[in-house]
């Protein structure tokens, strides 16, 4: 069986309210499932690996072939849960070790 | 064998920023955004008779957040005629001039003038977009451009959004048909509508617009517009491949340093 390849986004959200993990997850997945429809977010296979809320970053995970998909949906957002915000891909990376090595560098 | 991170080479360019230029904190949030995204070069449109004051004040907030400045009209005509007598007076004194095309009279005039940089149509409503094949045609002998605006996109929801999509869809590929060049721009009214050049070319990839082309449309395109437009505003101009070059020497002395764009991030 091939390999799973994935690819690791880090993002950095943007707003002047505070916004809770479940919000990010809702907001990402909302726009995903608008964009692409409840069968292209199905191929998407998007989970958040974890997410500060008082940094406001965020590490997400998904297929690569959906790298995309993702990346438009997360800078189609512009409010989260009502409240005005953005969200910006910072660094994107193959391996969640590399990721973090670039987000520190 | 250590692996070395690739530098982005790319100068990025946001040919349209819409700031209220009454409110100066506004505008200064936003070329400082712009430049923290990454780009290198912002056009902002101004009005038809701005001071010389707007204009300096707008240098200075670029030049203190190290962007280049792009002065740009937004032509928006009624009719054909207005447009002509609105180039003739204004062409001189901006370096890109857009027009939003309302019309489709006013389209095919703007797509046939070669002193028109920009095609702009709505972004707002599919039936006021009036690229199509003989637009396209009369675009690419005059060598006129395309813009697209992708901020009014994250406005738009549901079936407008979908129409929209649909159309852009249809007209990128009658643009790549006919060699007319496409250039993308945010058209941001404000700091929320900003993003980076990566989540705009993401964007655009929502119309099927390939990566490598947005990327060109993004960098190269309005690049080269720019560059001809200064080239053509200097004062040695004469035609294409001429230029005044008599008493250079002291025109040499005398003159203030000549504006060129800005080389590329990682070349210094």
């Amino acid at each position: 069986m091939p390999r799973l390849k994935r690819r690791y986004l880090h993002l950095k959200v943007q707003s002047e309210e505070p916004v809770s993990r479940k919000e990010i997850t809702d907001a990402i997945w909302g726009t995903i499932s608008r964009l692409y429809g409840e069968y292209g977010a199905s191929q998407v296979n998007l989970a958040i690996i974890e997410y500060d809320e008082h940094v406001r970053y965020a590490i997400v995970r998904c297929k690569h072939t959906a790298l995309k998909m993702v990346k438009a949906s997360t800078a189609m957002i512009t409010e989260i849960n009502g409240k005005p915000a953005e969200v910006q891909v910072v660094k994107v990376s193959g391996t969640l070790k590399a990721l973090r090595r670039k987000a520190v560098t | 064998m250590p692996r070395t991170l690739k530098r982005d080479m790319t100068t990025w360019v946001d040919l349209q920023l819409r700031p209220t230029l009454t409110n100066a904190q506004q505008t200064k949030s936003m070329i400082r955004k712009a430049r923290e995204l990454g780009y290198r070069v912002v056009g902002i449109s101004l009005p038809l008779n701005p001071t010389p004051n707007t204009i300096q004040a707008l240098r200075d907030l670029c030049c203190d957040a190290s962007v280049d400045l792009v002065t740009r009209l937004d032509l928006a005509p009624s009719m054909p005629h207005e447009l002509l007598l609105n180039l003739r007076r204004f062409r001189r004194k901006f370096e890109v001039i857009s027009v939003m095309c309302c019309t489709k009279a006013v389209a095919r005039q703007a797509a046939k003038d070669r002193r028109v940089d920009l095609l702009a149509f709505s972004m707002m409503n599919s039936r006021d977009r009036f690229f199509d094949r003989a637009e396209a045609e009369l675009a690419s002998k005059a060598s006129t451009s395309l813009e697209v605006n992708l901020a009014p996109l994250l406005s738009l929801r549901g079936q407008s959004r979908i129409r929209i999509l649909t159309q852009l869809r249809k007209e990128m590929v009658i643009a790549e048909g006919f060699g007319v060049k496409v250039a993308l721009s945010s058209g941001a009214t404000n700091l929320q509508s900003m993003r980076s050049p990566s989540d705009f070319v993401a964007i655009a990839s929502l119309f099927d617009f390939p990566e490598e082309s947005a990327n060109q449309a993004f960098s190269e395109v309005p690049i080269e517009i720019v560059k001809q437009n200064r080239e053509k505003l200097s004062k040695d101009y004469v035609a294409p491949g001429i230029r005044v070059v008599k008493g250079l020497q002291k025109r040499v002395a005398d003159a203030t340093p000549e504006k060129t764009l800005p080389a590329p991030e990682g070349s210094e």
